[in-house]
């Protein structure tokens, strides 16, 4: 009788987490940023059908890095959860936080149970009343959660670009100055002293949850408004 | 957090991560059938009814109009109940029947079709919409056959063809297109008379509320569940226009003025007459 090799448990997880983490760099970078009236979610993609940033609730926007068939996958259980929840209580009654947690317990089950890790990383956020009400979390592939204020990168060089966006951020800022600085972060160079590359309005995706809009907050930034914007 | 929305494990449901239509009904029909307005069992009951809703088109858009008069029997049940609401964005939905029943039935139908633009990224065109709105009618067929039976009336703006259209519905689900207006519940006979006399070619969205609050207000006259303007509460009608720029409520001032102005004319009609202050 063969015996199987045997692996550690370290090694299978570790093994898996590298699988996850390659699948998830080859993809562009996600920048959400908070400013004095809302959510902004930025990132460069060329498609106008294929999004990575989208609407789940009157509050809640979705922003997603890595492989499109498994994001989408999640943003519809994401859409479904938040309508039936509202349907079945109350539209005040869906929160970002029990998203967040259904979606990492969702990613934490894969990653343990299933053959191969979701090859995604999340942002899921609501906007509140006030700026102090937002809520930002961040869920990676393997189903951890963080809760991150102001900013986050994520996605190829979540890292580097983290770091700008850390340097250029402040509380308060305005729409037009977080989306000058994502679109500054997004087009960095990776190489020390590269030239800055400038994205063209038409490859960015570009949506905000506007907090002083009534009911649904979340709206889509394209075409001449999103010009108008940059410049 | 019910067992609805997230199984044992605090993961998210198979049924939510299965790949499937982006219909919130079929959804909820496999999912979670209880919630559905048809599935629940009764025997006679009475409950609120709400009457009489008109529905015209102007130029550029429609006009859809409720009263704000809910009967049981021969009570009034209530007297400020809200029977138009908006559907989405570009469409309006007035419910005449069952209160209950038909107030469900809209919620459902507002999350169906936010659920559609949600998942598939694109509105439902407005035959869709209305299509949709059949099939969830027709889902009622056997409450309506016990006597709580929801009519609605649909109307919105075609964003493909730039024209307001107007949309009736029976019990059986059955879909008629309507043409310049229509009206639907207990006062609708005379809803109807009146649109027929006031309703003209090129009316603009101001002339069009008018028209919609005087076929209420002989209703009003002549039906016992309609309920007329309630000058002492400040009561009035429900009257929305949808036009290109979306779903828009008339405010209420506007609507004390239309209701001033008519009334003046209809005072001065009558004396003109030779007839007598009763």
């Amino acid at each position: 009788m063969s015996m199987p090799f045997y692996v550690s448990p370290e090694q299978l997880m570790k093994d898996r987490a590298d699988y996850a983490r390659k699948g998830i760099a080859r993809g562009r970078s996600v920048v959400v940023l908070q400013y004095d009236d809302g959510i902004a979610f930025a990132t460069e993609n060329a498609s106008r059908a294929l999004h990575k940033i989208s609407e789940i609730y009157d509050r809640i926007g979705f922003a997603a890095v890595g492989k499109y068939n498994e994001f989408e996958n999640l943003r519809v259980a994401g859409v479904r959860y938040a309508d039936l929840r509202g349907y079945s209580y109350d539209r005040e009654d869906v929160s970002v936080r029990g998203l967040a947690n259904a979606y990492a317990q969702t990613l934490g089950t894969v990653f343990t149970t299933e053959s191969k890790p979701l090859e995604v990383e999340i942002v899921v956020a609501e906007v509140g009343r006030e700026a102090s009400g937002d809520q930002i979390y961040r869920l990676a592939y393997d189903g951890s959660v963080t809760d991150e204020h102001g900013y986050v990168v994520m996605g190829g060089q979540a890292e580097r670009l983290g770091s700008l966006v850390a340097d250029g951020w402040r509380a308060g800022m305005t729409l037009p100055e977080v989306l000058a600085l994502a679109v500054r972060t997004l087009g960095s160079s990776p190489d020390e002293g590269g030239e800055q590359r400038a994205i063209p309005a038409a490859q960015l995706e570009v949506a905000v949850l506007d907090r002083t809009r009534p009911r649904r907050t979340f709206r889509r930034l394209a075409g001449a408004l999103l010009e108008d914007l940059l410049d | 957090m019910n067992q609805y929305d997230t199984s044992a494990s605090g993961r998210l449901p198979h049924a939510f991560t299965t790949p499937g239509s982006a219909s919130f009904v079929e959804f909820l029909s496999s999912h979670a059938p209880h919630l559905l307005p048809g599935n629940r069992p009764t025997g006679e009951v009475q409950a609120p009814h709400g009457t009489t809703i008109v529905s015209l088109t102007f130029d550029g858009g429609i006009v859809m109009a409720g009263d704000r008069r809910a009967t049981m029997g021969s009570m009034i049940a209530s007297r400020d109940i809200e029977k138009v609401f908006p559907a989405d964005e570009y469409s309006a939905v007035g419910i005449a029947g069952t209160a209950g029943l038909a107030i469900e039935l809209v919620r459902l139908f507002q999350l169906e079709l936010e659920h559609y633009e949600k998942i598939e990224g694109s509105l439902l065109s407005l035959d869709g919409k209305a299509n949709r709105l059949a099939t969830m009618i027709r889902g009622n067929l056997g409450l309506a056959m016990q006597g709580l039976a929801v009519v609605p009336l649909f109307g919105g703006y075609d964003l493909d063809k730039r024209i307001g259209r107007i949309f009736s519905y029976d019990v059986t689900g059955g879909r008629y297109e309507e043409h310049d207006h229509h009206a639907v519940g207990s006062g609708s006979e005379f809803a109807r008379g009146s649109l027929k006399k006031l309703w003209k070619h090129g009316l603009d969205a101001e002339g069009a509320v008018r028209v919609g609050v005087e076929a209420l207000w002989d209703a009003a006259d002549d039906d016992s569940a309609t309920g007329g303007p309630d000058r002492t509460r400040g009561i009035w009608p429900v009257v929305a226009t949808v036009t290109e720029a979306g779903y828009l409520r008339a405010p209420d001032d506007q609507l004390a003025a239309i209701v001033e102005q008519v009334e003046e004319q209809r005072r001065g009609a009558h004396r003109a007459r030779g007839g007598v202050q009763r």
